[in-house]
């Protein structure tokens, strides 16, 4: 354990952030910001526009380099020296806000390239399709129900579409923590059910931290909700502790 | 699974072995007949397929990977010099200054000795491996500093320009000891079979369609791999791949390597074919004009791409050798035709051409 940090968090968080900070050209995106997430939680984050919900994201995935602050990683790694290949590889897969698919390669292609297995040039050069392979890449799209698009080229899916291929890629990476952003813009009210259905079930055995504006959603998910803003934590507890909180209502819920 | 040889690759490889065959066959038939080839035309043809190859080398990195390189007429050139400086070394003895061991040019400057990168030239396989070796290892040492620090785009295109012309003025340097202004010229013979007997630029021509052939068929393995679909995913979403797990980094200095390593072989194909190599060869609008070969044929094609070099190429001759002046007018204008008209290229145009096909069953697991 690392001297000078208080308390529990260290033993038991998964993810740990430690006054974080970073800013842009002068505008402080996360300032201060300390979170702790537990193995197998479900946590949503909330917060308005510009809270610094996905500068977060970027810090903990190794694309965007704090100016301060540790991120650790199951108590003994700083993510933050860290690449963002290198941190997928620790097991930390992330689903952009806007949904980022491989456009011209089909659904099929899409799950593949996620699929849990070896990341290097060669091995990934001389990979051989197996049966084995096969069967994962239908589970995962039968998951995410495109089977049936299974050959379609990603561009021609339609939003929502290329949310779930997006997570079903997510899946198949069998992350040990999953950041999710946004997964229910674009969808109707009762993929929005579904979707956070699917991440409760995930959650337990992996992590899960999930933005989402969607207060329905939020509630859905019915787990630990983190407000975010100005870069920092505004409160933290169940949704409906949070909402009933003054300063939450507003920054926030209330406008 | 895809296959490595679809309809596309199958016609042109299957193009490509008839003229191999037929053209060395219409040498032979007596120069009364319609359709005798007379032999000065190997190897002109020769250089045809070289600048194919060198078209489908910039295709795999460009047209899959993104990779948009304005400096591969570099590879090209130093593969050329490789070849150029063992063909050198065989002359011997039968230079102007009969020097035995010091290529003319070197006696003519004074020198005295063999400066040692010349060393291991006169063996043909040394030079054979450093017309790969050089070129690979350039690409090598030049991607891993830029892709690392995740240059790319126009900051790349342009770098890979700066290279190509930094090149090209230590190659007219009389003392950097490849010949200046002049380059290498004046050679002989190869494996001791005379450059100027038909059978040897036959065998020279075969060559170099096996080479394209072959270099074809690897390039197309790659990108129907799964690391080739990772070159798409890098070059359609960065930061996707990354954060999946694939450094992208090591998928781009790879390509960019085969890539160059390919080019190398196709300027040591060229040399002798065309027998002479000069500074020249890294002028940038060289370089520039292979990319104006891929988009015309059609980026991402690999066919397109040796097609565009073909086509470009022979309307070149044709250019300059009628309205010379023209040439330089013309490769501006199908720049913009290209760009404008034509994204996809002459490929692409075949594909809009044909009847629409029906949506492709989907494809039953294995
Ligand atoms: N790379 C960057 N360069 C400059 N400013 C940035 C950068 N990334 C984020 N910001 C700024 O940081 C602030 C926080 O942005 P962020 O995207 O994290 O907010 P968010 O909470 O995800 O908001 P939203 O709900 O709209 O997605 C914004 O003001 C944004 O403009
Ligand atoms: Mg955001």
């Amino acid at each position: 354990m690392t001297p000078g940090l208080i308390g529990a968090p260290l033993n038991v968080a998964q993810l740990y952030l430690d006054g974080v900070c970073r800013s842009f050209d002068g505008f402080k995106a996360i300032n201060g910001l300390s979170l702790a997430v537990e193995k197998g939680e479900l946590r949503a984050v909330i917060g308005p526009n510009g809270a610094g919900k996905t500068t977060m994201m970027d810090i903990i995935t190794g694309k965007t380099r704090p100016d301060e602050g540790k991120v650790v990683w199951n108590g003994d790694t700083d993510l933050t020296r860290i690449d963002e290949a290198g941190v997928a590889r620790l097991g930390i897969g992330r689903k952009f806000q806007k949904p980022t698919v491989f456009e011209t390669h089909s659904v099929e292609d899409n799950i593949r390239l996620a699929l849990k297995a070896p990341r290097g040039v060669f091995p990934v050069l001389f990979d051989r399709r197996s049966a084995e392979e096969n069967r994962r890449v239908t589970e995962y799209l039968d998951r995410i129900r495109l089977t049936h698009l299974r050959a379609e080229t990603a561009a021609n899916l339609s939003h929502g579409q290329k949310q779930w291929l997006e997570i079903g890629m997510l899946l198949a990476q069998e992350p040990q923590l999953l950041l999710v952003d946004e997964p229910a813009a674009g969808m109707t009210d009762a993929e929005t059910m579904e979707t956070a259905e699917l991440l409760k079930s995930i959650a337990g055995e992996r992590t899960v931290i999930v933005v989402e504006h969607d207060m329905d959603f939020v509630r859905a998910l019915n787990c630990r909700v983190t407000v975010l803003h100005q870069g920092s934590v505004l409160a933290e507890g169940s949704l409906d502790h949070v909402s009933a909180r003054e300063d939450v209502i507003e920054v926030y819920l209330g406008r | 699974m895809t296959r490595l040889i679809d309809l596309r690759l199958g016609l042109f490889l299957a193009a490509l072995f008839a003229v191999t065959v037929l053209a060395p066959l219409a040498t032979t038939l007596p120069s009364t007949s319609a359709l005798n080839l007379p032999s000065y035309l190997i190897p002109l043809m020769g250089k045809y397929l070289c600048y194919a190859l060198l078209a489908v080398a910039l295709d795999l990195c460009w047209g899959y990977a993104g990779i948009l390189s304005l400096g591969h007429g570099a590879f090209f050139a130093l593969g050329g010099y490789a070849m150029g400086m063992h063909l050198m070394r065989e002359i011997g003895a039968r230079g102007v200054y009969a020097n035995p061991e010091l290529p003319d040019f070197m006696v003519f400057l004074g020198w005295t000795e063999l400066p040692w990168f010349w060393y291991g030239f006169d063996m043909f396989w040394f030079a054979a491996v450093m017309a790969l070796a050089v070129p690979g290892l350039l690409a090598f040492v030049f991607g891993w500093f830029a892709f690392r620090s995740r240059v790319s785009g126009v900051y790349l295109s342009i770098i890979t320009q700066a290279l190509t012309f930094a090149l090209l003025l230590a190659f007219f340097r009389n003392d950097m000891g490849f010949g200046g202004n002049n380059g290498l010229t004046d050679f002989r013979d190869v494996l001791g079979f005379s450059l100027s007997a038909p059978s040897t630029r036959i065998a020279l021509f075969v060559l170099t369609a096996v080479a394209l052939a072959g270099c074809m068929l690897l390039a197309r393995a790659i990108t129907i791999s799964k690391a080739g679909k990772v070159l798409v995913a890098v070059r359609d979403a960065e930061s996707r791949t990354r954060f999946l797990g694939y450094r992208v980094e090591s998928y781009s200095v790879f390509v960019f390597t085969v890539s160059a390593m390919m080019a190398g072989l196709a300027g040591a194909l060229y040399v002798p074919q065309v027998g002479i190599i000069n500074p020249g060869e890294f002028a940038p609008a060289n370089s520039i004009e292979i990319v104006v070969w891929v988009a015309l044929g059609g980026r991402g094609t690999l066919v397109g791409a040796a097609i565009g070099a073909l086509v470009v190429v022979a309307l070149k001759s044709w250019l300059t050798a009628t309205f010379p002046d023209l040439w330089l007018f013309a490769l501006g204008g199908l720049f913009i035709l290209v760009t404008l008209a034509l994204p996809n290229g002459l490929l692409g145009l075949v594909d809009r051409l044909k009847p629409r096909k029906a949506k492709p069953a989907t494809e039953v697991p294995a």
